[in-house]
């Protein structure tokens, strides 16, 4: 039966129509510059953090270890950043620090839209009491200040960076699960899913073949806006001290050690303060482009 | 649907929200810890510390025995001893709050004042300089780590150009000769009322610095709302009338559109109030705030467990009372909405 239905479907021209779609998206993608510089951007930091060892001869100091005999060391030659508190290089710890800082924010989208997509689209499809309990749970984690959640569940995990991570996502998969619940709700009375559910199409096969493909759009795009703000809240429970341990390097961790030197030496805080604001500046303009870009009517706007 | 059964139900959610938020905090207290009772008494306790914290808080009973006895304890008032000063939690918050508050406060009025009539010219002239300079601002201000805006605008401004103080809310010769009577703990309504006028200009003068860093993330929230809502409305046709009608662009711009895109503006309100709430956290601490924030942040440092998770319950108590607020107050200003 399931084999018929396919046959039915014109796979080849829906293809093209996919690819001549994605097409346009990049046309309109490529002519917006500040997409590009963002992008650019964000895979320099990317290709920072993991060829971090190729870049800086000072790897060790990068990864924690103290080099007591140079403290404070100004930008200069040798140290383009300058050193920090424990005379480790800066630049270093910058490079190294993306590692967490930037997988952080990766990690809690990921998490997030992982539980988010199964949740809502059982409860959109389903309703009845299911969606009621799922929305239910979903407005007891909505009614907290984010921040405020994710600092007491950190720090009743104890600090680490996997519970940083976990008590970041729990604020987080909530939105996912509306979102995706609210697409659900609209596809569930489209005339293809009718079709399909009237020729006996199973439950789980129509949410995975039909209306899962289409949510991914939407999802995919409040993912990359919400690539920055993760990174963000992520610096800012390791700020606190509640993400990754020192002497690994992470931004947030940085600037909270540097914060009582900054008047006199502002360069180690500064560069780490610098590299959460850039990194965060590009996901949130490479967001909005996508947004714009995936909307067909603002991409002949942009244009 | 009638506007007051909007508002009843309105109510009934907000109780039901109420209790969820108590249940969440009670698991982070007493079931996700790997021992609560330790937890509870603090990083080095002794063997009948624990004991004794583990028949206080009920810890061998069932869970919804170990949440009726969390309850009871906080409509008692009791929110947890400090384990590094043994002082009641809810003794520190009356001291730290108002500070906090003031300093939120503060930060809100910047944000509408500032982020408001930038949302609006910059939706009314789209595409001009201004509209782009000012999406460009929005953007770096929910892109900026609050924490480290708030030691460069330390650096420029106290070091550089040495307009403002570091931190504190009070300079130390203030507190030694004009000395603030404390009335309702909000420095600069205590000062102006009793006519304290040194300390009070002192006191503005603190709260700038730290205000602003808060702002930032609203102000850019206001704008990009205001921005795209103003875009909305002057596309409506009502505009259109009022234009063709030859009324001045201002009171089209400020009177007519704006009465529209008002509304939103009180969500905007809510979300500045709320965001500014949270930053506090991240911010005090760097400008010696002497408010919560700062009380959180040395608890976390300490891993003072009772603060946190009292604070994240009151703050969050207080955040719903913030929405339903304003929700209400949206329900009275717009008709719609109740529908």
């Amino acid at each position: 039966m399931a084999a018929n239905v396919e046959r039915l479907e014109p796979q080849g021209t829906r293809r093209a129509a996919r690819y001549r779609e994605f097409r346009l998206m990049l046309q309109a993608f490529r002519r917006d510059p500040l997409a590009v510089i963002s992008l650019v951007l964000i895979a320099l930091s990317i290709l920072g953090a993991l060829l971090a060892p190729l870049l800086t001869p000072y790897g060790g100091q990068g990864r924690g270890d103290p080099n007591l005999l140079e403290k404070f060391r100004p930008p200069s030659r040798a140290h383009p950043l300058g050193t920090d508190y424990l005379g480790r290089d800066v630049l270093a710890r910058v490079l190294y620090g993306g590692r967490s800082s930037l997988s952080i924010g990766f990690l809690v989208v990921l998490v997030a839209v992982a539980v988010g997509i199964p949740l809502g689209a059982i409860a959109g499809y389903y309703g009845g009491w299911l969606d009621s309990v799922l929305m239910r749970i979903t407005d007891m984690f909505l009614a907290f200040p984010p921040l405020l959640l994710a600092i007491a569940i950190a720090a009743a995990l104890g600090p680490s960076f996997t519970n940083a991570m976990i008590a970041i996502a729990f604020t987080w998969w909530p939105w996912y699960t509306r979102l995706v619940r609210a697409q659900t709700l609209s596809l569930r009375e489209q005339y293809f899913v009718e079709a399909a559910r009237s020729i006996g199409v199973s439950d789980a096969s129509i949410i995975v073949r039909h209306i899962l493909p289409n949510v991914l759009t939407p999802v995919l795009v409040q993912a990359t806006m919400d690539i920055g703000s993760a990174i963000l809240i992520g610096t800012a429970i390791s700020y606190l001290g509640l993400g990754i341990r020192p002497p690994t390097a992470d931004w947030g961790e940085m600037v909270s050690t540097g914060r009582i030197y900054f008047i006199e030496r502002p360069w180690f805080a500064g560069s780490a303060g610098a590299a959460i604001f850039l990194v965060t500046l590009a996901f949130n303009l490479l967001g909005d482009a996508v947004r714009d870009v995936v909307d067909p009517r603002t991409r002949r706007a942009v244009k | 649907m009638p506007r007051w059964e909007y508002i009843l139900r309105r109510l009934a959610m907000a109780v039901l929200v109420l209790v969820s938020v108590s249940i969440i905090t009670f698991f982070i207290a007493r079931v996700i810890p790997s021992d609560p009772a330790a937890a509870w008494v603090g990083s080095h306790p002794t063997v009948d510390q624990i004991a004794k914290a583990r028949e206080q808080l009920g810890l061998g009973r069932p869970l919804h025995e170990q949440y009726l006895r969390y309850m009871g304890a906080i409509f008692r008032g009791d929110l947890g001893t400090s384990v590094r000063s043994h002082q009641p939690v809810s003794t520190d918050l009356r001291t730290f709050l108002p500070a906090t508050m003031e300093l939120v406060l503060a930060s809100t009025v910047m944000a509408v004042v500032i982020g408001l009539p930038l949302g609006v010219l910059s939706g009314a002239r789209k595409g001009s300089w201004l509209d782009h300079l000012t999406r460009l601002f929005s953007i770096a201000g929910v892109s900026m780590p609050t924490f480290w805006l708030g030691l460069l605008l330390q650096l420029f401004f106290f070091k550089q150009l040495g307009l403002l103080p570091l931190g504190g809310r009070v300079s130390m010769e203030i507190s030694l000769y004009h000395r603030v009577q404390q009335i309702t703990g909000f420095y600069l309504i205590d000062t102006a009322v009793t006519g304290n006028w040194v300390a009070f200009k002192d006191a503005l003068v603190h709260i700038l610095l730290p205000a602003f860093t808060l702002a930032t993330y609203a102000i850019g929230l206001t704008i990009r709302m205001t921005r795209s809502r103003m875009i909305e409305v002057l596309n409506e046709r009502y505009i259109l009338a009022a234009r063709v009608a030859g009324i001045p662009e201002r009171s089209v711009l400020f009177v007519l559109a704006l009465k529209n895109a008002i509304i939103p503006a009180v969500t905007v309100l809510g979300l500045s109030f709320v965001y500014s709430l949270t930053g506090a956290i991240l911010v005090e601490m760097i400008f010696s705030w002497p408010g919560l924030g700062t009380y959180v942040t040395n608890a976390v440092l300490s891993i003072d467990f009772p603060i946190i998770v009292s604070v994240t319950l009151v703050v969050t108590v207080f955040y719903v009372f913030v929405n339903l607020f304003l929700d209400l107050v949206q329900a009275l200003l717009d008709p719609r909405v109740s529908l």
